[in-house]
């Protein structure tokens, strides 16, 4: 399919660009409906890969590219169900959500992140699957899974290892702080910071540009450049799931949802 | 560390600026959030300013309990 609007992400196809925009209020939380929708997506991926050369994922939405999973939605669900019912629905929920980013890691298509604002948990997550991530100055990346209890889940440290020196994902990851997008291009994370609002264009402006490279060299350059570590993601799988069913986990999550604030878990 | 007030006065401007807010409406020992009505996101904005501003890092657990546009002024002046 050329183009979808769907409610929470719409694609279309531009100039060789599939441009991938995420919608969903109030900051692209990543649930039921955007799993959806995304694994559609990537069903529909397939097809782009003779029409186009690049990928962008952006937010269209002003809070930020993704504040992650939706915790409220996991809360609720684990909630409804049977302890053991709720641990398999966890699992089955990382074992989609791993499926729809590890294509976006392969795909033949060079992918590029163009992100602003909060870019949280899963949502770094999903920036991380890109080749390039382009940010603007206002953009802030966090795993603040720790201060719930958790680690990330949607693959993030198996790709922070594969891009990063290991004492940066010590201090993303251990201290769940916050950084900006200066320094993660500093540390070789981010390709380009830019100017407020400019990461859609400079994003298109850097698609325009790898579209003039012949289509097999870059595929079989990408492919001998960016190993996807299968193994040690599904480990991370386990070990999520091994930690989701700590006491702590269930508290952290119910002060979370509980709370009225827009991010709950950082001062 | 004694806070340099020139820190602190680029503070208030900074956050008067973006959150246009009348500058004289903003003391240094109010708190900022009520004063601002800003909640964590916008906050987590207005620190990203302001290590754009002062080009620092201030983590934001740093900030934990921070209310006040002179203590806020205080850790960055011990990053500078």
């Amino acid at each position: 399919m050329k183009s979808f609007d769907g409610q929470s992400l719409s694609w279309d196809l531009k100039d060789g660009v599939v441009e991938l925009a995420l919608h969903r209020q109030p900051c692209n939380e990543i649930g039921s409906l955007s799993l959806d929708e995304l694994e559609k997506f990537v069903h529909d991926l397939d097809d782009f890969q003779d029409k186009a050369h690049a990928l962008i994922v952006y937010s269209e939405l002003k809070a930020g590219f993704c504040a992650g999973a939706d915790l409220r939605e996991l809360y609720r669900r684990c909630q409804d169900l049977e302890r053991q019912e709720a641990a398999q629905s966890v699992r089955d929920y990382l074992e989609r959500i791993h499926r729809v980013l590890n294509t976006i890691d392969a795909s033949p298509l060079t992918t590029i992140a163009a992100v602003h604002g909060v870019t949280f948990g899963g949502g770094f997550e999903l920036a991380l699957v890109c080749d390039l991530i382009v940010a603007d100055k206002m953009a802030r990346f966090c795993f603040p899974e720790l201060r719930l209890g958790l680690i990330p889940g949607f693959g993030g440290i198996p790709r922070l290892k594969r891009d990063l020196g290991n004492a940066v994902v010590r201090d993303l990851l251990l201290t769940g702080r916050s950084f900006n997008a200066t320094r993660l291009q500093q540390v070789g994370l981010v390709s380009q910071v830019v100017g407020e609002g400019e990461s859609l264009r400079v994003a298109r402006a850097t698609a325009a540009q790898l579209g003039k490279f012949d289509r097999r060299t870059v595929i079989a350059a990408k492919k001998f450049i960016k190993p996807i570590p299968y193994e040690e993601l599904q480990r991370e799988i386990d070990l999520f799931c091994e930690l989701f069913s700590q006491p702590a986990v269930e508290a952290g999550l119910r002060k979370f949802v509980e709370s009225e604030d827009a991010l709950p878990y950082l001062p | 560390m004694a806070i340099h007030k020139q820190t602190l006065d680029e503070v208030l401007d900074l956050a008067s600026a973006h959150f246009k807010v009348p500058r004289e409406k903003l003391t240094p020992d109010e708190d900022f959030f009520k004063t601002l009505g800003i909640d964590s996101l916008q906050a987590l904005d207005l620190l990203t300013r302001l290590e754009n501003h002062f080009r620092i890092e201030l983590p934001d657990y740093e900030l934990q309990g921070v209310s006040d546009f002179r203590t806020l002024a205080d850790r960055i002046q011990a990053r500078l």
